[in-house]
């Protein structure tokens, strides 16, 4: 296989990479090896410190307080975000300077700032008390953090239809409510999905920073098991897992998604504040 | 209204430590994750390999999650760090995985007619890795690359959980002893993390234009 960066092999080429990989190989087991020998050593492996995971109330609580609560979060968060996301990216791309320009300071703004930051604010300022509560906070400050970023994903993909639809359709008549609602915003959306699904990921992996505000969730379940049973690193492999899980399922739904309505094309890359391109992270 | 401002050198402190936060894991992910990219696309496939289950881990673990491990796991594993240290080892492991998928792209962009033709003309690999596939693989990376530098100057605020006093622990304190100030003192630490931002995207955006190549 030749690639940018070499050529095929030949046969002595292929032969010192065997070498290498053999090497490489041995090497990265050793590494593997020490922490497993590390964790062995401190009794990490020990039944009692892996027990709540295999008791059936724990794996409920893991489950229904943690996961359920987690989606649920993110998947309310991912709701609101596109309402918002709409209004403020249609806002974005007004013809008029008045809603174009209070959009545009909007989105920058919660894009800037961090969510974490955004999150503690909304709580101790309007959630605590009498307000309404954690779970809500990290569902407003997720809304509107992935709501601006979402905002700039539906600019661009709107901005990535072809120019000649939308002039076909003024020239039939029609008036401009009408172009983005019926020939801009269908076309478009087949262009942001996977954007959109994409920024799903991002909302899952946010919503463990309720931990600042003992939010519900995943890691709020954590950190009672390891309150109870000292099992830090056993817990923190458990939750890590679950997220990952969660997340490569959607990846791959994103990236069927991609085929599916996009063709091999490249997703559309939302640039971070300011830049003219890039990659959302 | 006079409270914050009467005490702005603790937000310039506190600002001084996401900065230096900022700093130490962007230099730290920038070698890991340049070494990342390097196994990820090299000729080795057992490095391959690892780099990719690395970049899938770490990209699918939430930040908080990952300073779980280092901050709550770790000392349980006897490993004792200062908390500083803690703080810049958590972002580097989970800025480097963005990194390196930053700067594979990267050198994925530069077409492989550019060293098809660097080898028909004559160049030696190493002539034709230093002056034709590198500097436009790097340049292509600039404006990703600084994507993720962006989002680690604002991933920083989740040391805040773990006992930093970096800015957004500040404000939280602020908040607590000033709470008839707390959209002003909001709005005051918003600004800061919008300047860092704003100076990191206006000099990429710099680095961007002077070293554009036309393809």
């Amino acid at each position: 296989m030749s690639t940018v960066l070499f050529d095929t092999p030949g046969p002595r080429m292929r032969a010192r990479h065997r070498l290498y990989s053999v090497v490489a190989g041995v090497a990265l087991l050793i590494v593997v090896g020490f922490v497993i020998w590390r964790l062995a050593q401190n009794g990490e492996f020990a039944y009692d410190k892996w027990e709540p995971f295999f008791t059936p109330t724990y794996i409920q609580a893991l489950l229904v307080d943690g996961l359920l609560k987690t989606l649920q979060m993110a998947f309310t968060a991912i709701i609101f975000a596109v309402v918002f996301g709409l209004v403020f990216g249609m806002g974005k791309l007004s013809d008029h300077a008045w809603v174009r320009w209070p959009s545009f300071l909007v989105v920058e703004f919660f894009r800037a700032v961090p969510v974490l930051l955004l999150m503690i604010f909304i709580f101790f300022s309007y959630g605590i008390g009498e307000g309404f509560g954690s779970y809500w906070s990290v569902v407003i400050a997720l809304t509107l953090y992935n709501g601006a970023v979402l905002a700039e994903v539906f600019r661009a993909g709107i901005n990535a239809v072809p120019s000649g639809q939308g002039e076909a359709a003024y020239a039939l008549g029609m008036r401009k409510t009408q172009v983005m609602t019926s020939i801009l915003l269908p076309q478009g959306v087949k262009i942001m999905l996977p954007a959109i699904i994409s920024q799903c990921v991002v909302a899952l992996k946010d919503t463990s920073l309720g931990y600042y505000i003992l939010a519900p969730g995943l890691t709020a379940v954590g950190k009672q098991i390891y309150g109870e049973f000292q099992n830090q690193v056993q817990t923190a492999f458990v939750v890590a897992s679950l997220y990952i899980a969660c997340n490569l399922v959607l990846t791959w739904i994103a990236t069927k998604v991609q085929k599916r309505l996009v063709g091999e094309k490249k997703a559309i890359l939302v640039p971070m504040v300011g830049q003219d391109a890039g990659s959302a992270v | 209204m006079e409270n914050i401002f009467a005490n702005f050198d603790l937000v310039l402190r506190a600002f001084l430590l996401t900065i230096e936060l900022g700093v130490v894991a962007a230099v730290v992910s920038l070698v890991v994750g340049t070494l990342l990219a390097a196994a990820r696309v090299g000729p080795i496939p057992v490095l391959a390999k690892a780099g990719a289950l690395y970049v899938t881990l770490v990209r699918n673990t939430p930040l908080l999650i990952v300073f779980i491990f280092v901050f709550v796991a770790m000392p349980k594993l006897d490993i004792q760090l200062s908390f500083f240290t803690k703080g810049c080892l958590a972002l580097s492991v989970y800025t480097s995985a963005f990194v390196c998928e930053a700067i594979r792209s990267g050198v994925n962009s530069v077409s492989l007619g550019q060293a098809e033709a660097a080898r028909a003309v004559g160049l030696t690999f190493a002539q034709s890795m230093s002056q034709v596939v590198l500097p436009q693989a790097f340049r292509a990376s600039v404006p990703p690359l600084a994507s993720v530098i962006i989002a680690l100057m604002k991933n920083t605020s989740v040391a805040a959980a773990f006992g930093l006093a970096e800015a957004t622990s500040r404000m939280r304190f602020f908040t607590n002893r000033y709470a008839d100030d707390r959209i002003l003192i909001f709005l005051t630490f918003a600004v800061g993390y919008i300047i860092i931002v704003e100076v990191l995207s206006a000099g990429a955006l710099g680095l961007e234009r002077r070293w554009r190549v036309s393809r």
